[in-house]
């Protein structure tokens, strides 16, 4: 799962240093020609810094994404689902692992982000600013969530920074059984009883407005730089993106009988783009802000276990220790 | 039911529970882990345990007629649960949960490892395929047990002061069952004693290496109870938390 709607950090020219026109051209010529850019290549600051904000905010999103889900691991009804769901959840905190990884490679430590992370310097995706309320929510979540972060993530694959390219495809691989899990859950809610239904529309009504807020503000009140399309930092347009993931999904979610809860979505047949109700901007910037349903809970818990395992942490950096090699 | 098979069906339900519940506690580090490496290696176990009880229960169903697994495994009473105290207790921190699951290993290790030449044929594979599984949560229980026993003066108190804990709880895992008799006899399983008798000549050694003192355990009141039904505080809410969606909507036919 990922957070979509990356929220680029406001340039900063006073930090950045003045480049080296021919470094900047040669490093310009090698992304146009397709090829990626390795850690120890040379690039530009502003490059360095926008990834690491990116990727940071991409590896926090998945360990905070973690948890909504992961208090329905201990409600999941019957083995199969609890097995499938364990192995969703634990997959993605895997791709924080493989995510934190690939920043470091620019140069900010693990221990850095997790830091920025719990001081709320470092956002991660809104939509798990949400509560899952219901079983019927964590599978919303798993269809529909990671359906739009499949579709994010595809794109930015094909970006130019070698690490996390690399990395989006596996986690990619990963989501795409996700998003199977996470079809065949809703629709054994949506073919089930009267009550079963109804806990899966209810679960879509409430998600339907964070999932529209997912891929970012619309473009024409979204700030990024010509510079990041240039770089390959940024592939496609939050609308771009929505608009995508509209045309895959409002067609399945109608099939099983579930309703949108937008009275004007249309695809209208000149433009051939989705047309939606406004899904008040203005929310998603008081929740990116930290006043969302569950921005303190959720870094409260973080912060907790952050806490809990300082011990832990503490004793595996004690030189004195007697195993230093894990096993596997 | 004669008492043989009586016997083999009291054994498979003991394991089956104490997978699942343990499987389950395990789950619950999901997200919290010390560091991210073990969310993912606790997540991994927790999922080789529920999946054995998965298995164990499908067993009993197809050779004894239980109700199916997610009836079993999520809605029965309270009392007819056969697992030990020690899974059933929260995770507490991260001592608790390491010691727990090194303790509750390392006899699991033996017990399957005893079941590969049962008498009850049809738990002879489960039973190796569940000791290759085991294997790899050894290997990460020991190399934890280890690192956090000689690890700072903090950590090794904390382990220390969780095993004295947990070691009452572990010996009831060996609470013999109203049919140990019969299981020895029938070379089905070579009782509860003899299994005990080899998982304290395993961790001796580890938690030496690892600078802690095992309690003496012919000084200790083992925690028994669970395999007869009486259980902790802490079984009913776990319970009750489990089986919260299916209880929803009985009606329900697939979820």
């Amino acid at each position: 799962m990922y957070g979509g709607g990356y929220i680029p950090g406001s340039a900063s020219p006073q930090e950045a240093p003045k480049e080296d026109p021919e470094k900047l051209a040669e490093f310009e010529e090698k992304i146009n020609r397709g090829e990626k850019i390795e850690p120890h290549d040379w690039m530009p600051y502003e490059y360095r810094r926008q990834l690491i904000r990116m990727i940071e905010q991409h590896a926090h999103s998945e360990i905070i994404g973690a948890l909504p889900e992961g208090t329905w691991i201990t409600r999941a009804p019957g083995f199969k689902r609890k097995l499938a769901l364990m192995a969703k959840v634990q997959d993605e905190v895997g791709h924080a692992q493989l995510l934190y990884s690939a920043a470091e490679t620019l140069g900010k430590s693990r221990e850095q982000m997790i830091n920025d992370l719990l001081s709320g310097k470092s956002k991660y995706s809104n939509v798990f600013n949400y509560p899952a309320k219901t079983w019927a929510d964590a599978a919303i979540i798993a269809w529909l969530v990671d359906a739009g972060a499949i579709i994010n993530q595809t794109t930015n694959s094909k970006g130019s920074y070698g690490p996390y390219c690399r990395a989006l495809e596996r986690i990619c691989w990963e989501e795409s059984f996700h998003l199977r899990y996470g079809y065949d859950t809703v629709v054994a809610l949506a073919t089930g009883t009267k009550k079963q239904r109804q806990m899966v529309q209810d679960a879509l009504n409430r998600w339907w407005r964070p999932i529209m807020h997912f891929f970012g503000p619309p473009d024409k009140i979204s700030v990024h730089t010509e510079k990041l399309v240039r770089w390959k930092v940024k592939l496609a347009t939050n609308d771009e993106m929505r608009q995508q993931f509209l045309n895959m999904y409002v067609p399945k979610i109608r099939e099983l009988g579930l309703e949108i809860p937008d009275p004007i979505l249309h695809k209208d047949p000149e433009t051939g783009k989705w047309v939606y109700s406004d899904p008040d901007w203005d929310e998603f910037f008081r929740v990116i802000n930290g006043n969302g349903p569950c921005n303190k809970e959720r870094l409260a818990v973080r912060k907790k276990a952050e806490m809990m395992g300082q011990w832990v942490r503490r004793a595996l950096r004690n030189p004195r220790q007697q195993y230093v090699t894990p096993l596997a | 039911m004669d008492p043989k098979q009586e016997a083999i069906k009291e054994l498979l339900i003991k394991m089956a529970d104490d997978q699942l519940i343990i499987g389950h506690r395990h789950s619950e580090w999901i997200g919290l882990g010390p560091i991210l490496e073990e969310d993912i290696a606790l997540a991994s176990i927790a999922q080789d345990k529920v999946g054995q009880s998965y298995t164990l229960f499908q067993l009993l169903h197809d050779q004894f007629g239980t109700a199916d697994p997610d009836t079993m495994g999520f809605l029965r009473a309270e009392n007819e649960y056969r697992c030990c105290h020690l899974v059933e207790y929260p995770n507490g921190e991260y001592d608790f949960s390491l010691i727990r699951h090194f303790l509750f290993d390392h006899a699991e290790y033996h017990r399957f490892d005893m079941l590969q030449a049962s008498a009850f044929e049809p738990i002879r594979g489960i039973a190796r395929k569940f000791k290759s599984e085991i294997k790899y949560h050894i290997l990460h229980a020991d190399v934890w047990v280890r690192r956090l026993g000689t690890g700072t003066e903090e950590s090794h108190q904390r382990m220390q002061a969780a095993l004295e804990t947990a070691f009452p709880l572990a010996l009831g895992i060996f609470e013999p069952s109203p049919y140990e008799q019969v299981l020895i006899e029938e070379n089905i399983f070579p009782g509860e004693d003899a299994l005990r008798q080899r998982w304290l000549e395993t961790i001796q050694p580890i938690l030496e290496e690892a600078s802690l003192q095992m309690p003496d355990p012919s000084s200790i009141e083992p925690a028994y109870g669970g395999r007869r039904g009486y259980h902790t505080e802490h079984l009913a809410p776990l319970l009750e938390e489990m089986s919260w969606t299916l209880r929803y909507d009985p009606e329900a036919e697939r979820w």
